[in-house]
């Protein structure tokens, strides 16, 4: 900075001060946003990834109390923050209550399905065309401060930052509450049984982490104006802070807020847009949306080995089914058939609907043998098949050549990405494909040099026997690929390979006692599936004749993990249920008669009910982690034992006697005689020296 | 705070029937019965791996028996939660050291407030028995030596007025002459009425306060007596075992 200075002379003082201001500011909101998930995670062990989301959700709020309602700025905030934030904590806290023993991979699912449900809920509540400004405090009065202008607005967010930091300080050290709850972090069973009641404390700390959020997203709408996602994600910009903190130190975490911020407000101001070192029609101006992610990024790579708190013995809930050749057979005939019938009835614009799912499916394919089989959690399918799509974009025009080209830049991508995050597993793993997703966004698909069209034409697979011209031959070509994918999936399942994967899901560290390379085979996994992602990009930009950068954004891989997930990500048939699934959120509404309800039509209706499923899908997954297709699997499986058993013969394996609670127990056994009698043979004891009690 | 009054004194404090508890699908305890009478030491011995500790955790509500059932003062508790038991009376003081090492010991005393005592009174019941305590009051109880943490722990023991002790391994790791000196607290608690089971994989000690002793293994009770009755047969358990 001395040397920006140097150079610029007068008035560069003030501007430097300016931006200075600006980013200690930033600083600020980040450091309240980063604070509060710090607090929930600690003390629950979730990683929150809708926190952002519940930021946005209390600017809104704000925004209905004091812009549409009048209240007084003060008050508005008050509501927020006390009532509206605690009690959103408490709904929050019920959803997470079940997550007690499921897999990470689940855990993420539904705080994103959360995630999702919330970007989605806002512009239902608040219509998107609607304008949404939140005034400052104070106006635009300012002071003066060695020359550059500070708003009242900045000046007590920054204030507010240094209440909340020493705020919290006081809660968790202070308080018996906040011991409570760092006793809690320290020895989750020891607090139990020293009378602390677990969910209390959780409630303290979503509650809490709510305020949290609301208060940062209240203190930013000033300056980022109210649009769901932009404000979702700017607050998730605050994740890379808490990164820094390591997800438990609020000092670091401040620290990283304060490197953050002004790191942003530097590059705002000093940053040119096309360095002579950077090729032609390359921006460097776009490196300023993504240095949040390049912090968490380089966060996450330089976190100690093992971070992870919930590495212990543990078993999850779900269980990975083994598939057969002959099912598959079936299975691949079956869809086919079925695809090539649908092809013949259904319009045209239900062609390209159902299509687009079957490449999803494809894309939902890529996380079977990463996430189901490997245990490993990416955000950034979507962005894979985004390279995909630009490769036959680029290269071979149409011919096979292209989409061998997409496979394999893809994979390679899959694996340069993959290589730096090879230590990390869990939400760190998922966090740093997210900071992936979002870089490749805004800094990659949005430069003209490779895009010049956010759409850019593509010119479908040219093959010597089929004319897939048409979209009806096309989607029956689609599923024969799902087919082709799916099988080498299968294989890859029944192969030593799947073999290796599976152990690597189960216990990492059993698997590096017994010599395993468990880089290799995560290096290998990575490549795959973002291979066969990069093969369903392919395909889908083959299926609308372009590559469209809108979509493979970042927030583009939420639905696709999510719906994955509740297709079931162990087997091939959850995949294809997934991608059905998604598409069917754009077909069905297409089928409702239209027609006037509640104040709009009845397909907007239905069409803003079906944009939440894949968010409420993914949070209602606690009860259900093994995924759609298992769940009727099982039943179906379950009937038939069932029925071959003789109602006579069944056991319960549950306990023999219903749970009584402790209240409503009482003395609701009166001690026989033979009880006693029995006791005393059994501990051998005179019944006379029970009598006189303490023996010496 | 103490449960005592309601409790027919026929009924033992503490009773377990058939109690069966598994780690996922595998069982480890395979009907256990034993019973701790009011006022009463019970030690319960055991080579490792016997299941001693999974007996207590299903004492203390950390585990669900999957058959059987657990009553504490005829009242029966199988799937009450630890924290539940706690507030009632049952102080469990878990293998390895039982405090919060990241904090204070000022904090650790804080979080035994709530039977209802006051800090300032847990801190002068503890600070009274174990004066090293006063000292380190501000210390973070991990970076303790492993006695005084194991004093900090049993303070649970005194400012609680528990009902019901259950102690595991206190001896794990310790110099002879500090477990002595915590077996003098436990038979100090014991002689104020309060009924305890402690677990010790080694029976010297420990037989010299108790009234009845268990001999585990394998997941079951393979003999009950008196403290003078099992001195015999324990090296043949452990030998047998
Ligand atoms: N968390 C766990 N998961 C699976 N198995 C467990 C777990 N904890 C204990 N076990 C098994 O249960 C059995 C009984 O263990 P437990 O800890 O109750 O024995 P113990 O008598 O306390 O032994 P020690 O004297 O070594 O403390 C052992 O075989 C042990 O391997
Ligand atoms: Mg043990």
């Amino acid at each position: 900075m001395l040397a920006v200075l140097a150079q610029t002379g007068a008035g560069a003082l003030e501007n430097f001060l300016t931006f200075t201001v600006f980013g200690v500011v930033l600083a600020s909101v980040y450091f309240i946003a980063a604070s509060g998930l710090v607090v929930t995670y600690t003390t629950t062990g979730i990683f929150n990834f809708a926190h952002g989301a519940v930021g946005m959700l209390g600017a809104f709020a704000y925004w209905q109390l004091h812009v549409r309602w009048e209240l007084p700025a003060l008050l508005s905030a008050l509501i927020v923050l006390g009532v509206l934030a605690p009690l959103f904590g408490f709904v929050l806290e019920r959803v997470m209550r079940g997550l007690e023993g499921v897999s990470t991979v689940t855990k993420v699912v539904v705080s994103i399905g959360l995630l999702f449900a919330l970007i989605k809920l806002a512009p239902i509540i608040w219509d998107p065309k609607g304008s949404y400004s939140v005034p400052a405090f104070f106006g635009t009065d300012k002071v003066d401060i060695f020359g550059a202008g500070v708003t009242y607005h900045q000046l007590i967010t920054i204030g507010v930052a240094a209440v909340v930091a020493l705020a919290l300080r006081w809660i968790l050290f202070g308080t018996r509450a906040g011991v409570s709850m760092r006793a809690v972090v320290d020895n989750r069973s020891l607090a139990q049984l020293t009378g602390t009641r677990p969910a209390r404390v959780s409630m303290m700390s979503w509650s809490l982490g709510s305020m949290l959020a609301a208060l940062s997203g209240i203190l930013i709408a000033e300056r980022l104006g109210l649009e769901a996602t932009a404000l979702t994600f700017l607050v998730v910009n605050a994740y890379a802070a808490a990164v820094v903190g390591r997800l438990s130190s609020l000092t670091l975490t401040a620290l990283g807020a304060v490197i953050l911020g002004l790191a942003q407000a530097y590059t705002q101001g000093y940053l040119q847009e096309n360095p002579s070192w950077m090729p032609e029609n390359w921006s460097l101006l776009a490196i300023r949306g993504v240095i949040p992610v390049l912090m968490l990024f380089a966060a996450l790579l330089l976190m100690p080995n093992a971070p992870l708190r919930t590495q212990g013995i543990q078993r999850s809930r779900e269980i990975v089914g083994r598939p057969t050749w002959r099912l598959a057979a079936i299975g691949s005939v079956v869809l086919v058939a079925i695809t090539a019938v649908v092809a013949l009835v259904v319009s045209d614009a239900d062609v390209l609907t159902i299509g687009m799912g079957l490449c999803f499916a494809i894309v939902m394919l890529s996380l079977v043998p990463l996430t189901g089989y490997g245990g490993q959690i990416s955000l950034a399918q979507m962005t894979f098949a985004g390279f995909g799509a630009y490769a036959v974009a680029t290269w071979f025009d149409g011919s096979v050549l292209g989409i061998v080209a997409a496979i394999l830049l893809a994979g390679a991508v899959g694996a340069i990405v993959a290589l730096p995050a090879l230590r990390l597993s869990g939400i760190y793993l998922a966090l740093a494909t997210l900071a992936f997703a979002f870089f490749t966004e805004k800094f990659i698909f949005n430069q003209r040099a490779l895009f010049p069209t956010t759409a850019k034409p593509v010119r479908r697979l040219e093959l010597p026997f089929v004319d897939l011209s048409s979209d009806r031959t096309y989607l029956v070509f689609l599923a024969v690929m799902f087919v082709l994918a799916g099988l080498l999936v299968v294989w890859l399942r029944l192969s030593p390979f799947g073999r290796r994967l599976q152990a690597m899901k189960d216990s990492p560290a059993a698997c590096a006692t017994l010599g395993m390379n468990l880089t290799r085979t995560k290096l290998q996994v990575f490549a795959l599936s973002a291979g066969i992602a990069g093969f369903g990009g392919a395909l889908m930009a083959g299926l609308q004749r372009a590559a469209d950068t809108n979509q493979f954004t970042a927030l583009q891989n939420l639905p696709i993990l999510l719906m994955a997930v509740v297709g079931g990500l162990t087997m091939v048939s959850g995949a294809l249920a997934g991608g059905l699934f998604l598409a069917s959120f754009t077909l069905v509404p297409r089928w409702i008669p239209d027609f006037d309800v509640l104040g709009t039509t009845s397909r907007a209706l239905v069409e803003d009910l079906f944009a939440l499923l894949p968010g409420l899908l993914g949070i209602t997954l606690g009860r259900n982690p093994n995924g759609a297709v298992a769940q009727i699997g099982a039943a179906l499986r379950e009937r038939k034992e069932r029925a071959a058993l003789d109602p006579a013969e069944r056991t319960s394996r549950l306990p023999v006697d219903p749970v009584a609670d402790l209240e409503s127990a009482g003395v609701d056994r009166p001690f026989t005689d033979e009880d006693v009698e029995l006791l005393d043979r059994v501990l051998a004891i005179d019944e006379a020296e029970v009598a006189a009690g303490v023996t010496a | 705070m103490s449960s005592h009054e309601g409790v027919d004194h026929d009924v033992p404090l503490l009773e377990l029937r058939g109690v069966r508890a598994a780690y996922g699908r595998i069982e480890v305890l395979h009907g256990v019965d034993l019973a701790v009478p009011e006022g009463a030491v019970v030690a319960l011995l055991g080579p490792n791996g016997a299941g001693k500790t999974t007996t207590l955790n299903v004492c203390a509500g950390l585990m669900e028996p999957t058959q059987g059932s657990v009553y504490l003062a005829g009242r029966r508790i199988n799937g009450a939660a630890p924290d539940q038991l706690a507030r009632l009376g049952v102080c469990t003081i878990p293998e390895g050291r039982g405090v919060f090492p990241n904090l204070t010991v000022r904090e650790n005393l804080s979080m035994m407030t709530f039977s209802g005592r006051s800090l300032p009174e847990v801190e002068a019941v503890a600070y009274e028995r174990f004066p090293r305590l006063a000292e380190r009051r501000s210390q973070l109880a991990g970076t303790m030596s492993g006695g005084e943490q194991q004093m900090l722990a049993m303070a649970r023991g005194l400012a609680t007025d528990p009902a019901l002790l259950l102690l595991d391994e206190l001896s794990m790791g310790l110099a002879p002459l500090i477990v002595e000196e915590l077996y003098a607290i436990v038979a100090q608690i014991a002689a104020t009425g309060v009924s305890i089971l402690v677990v010790e994989q080694f029976a010297r000690t420990v037989l010299g306060v108790a009234d009845y002793a268990a001999i585990m293994a394998s997941g079951r009770i393979v003999q009950v007596g008196t403290p003078a009755d099992l001195e015999a047969e324990l090296s043949s358990a452990y030998l047998g075992g």
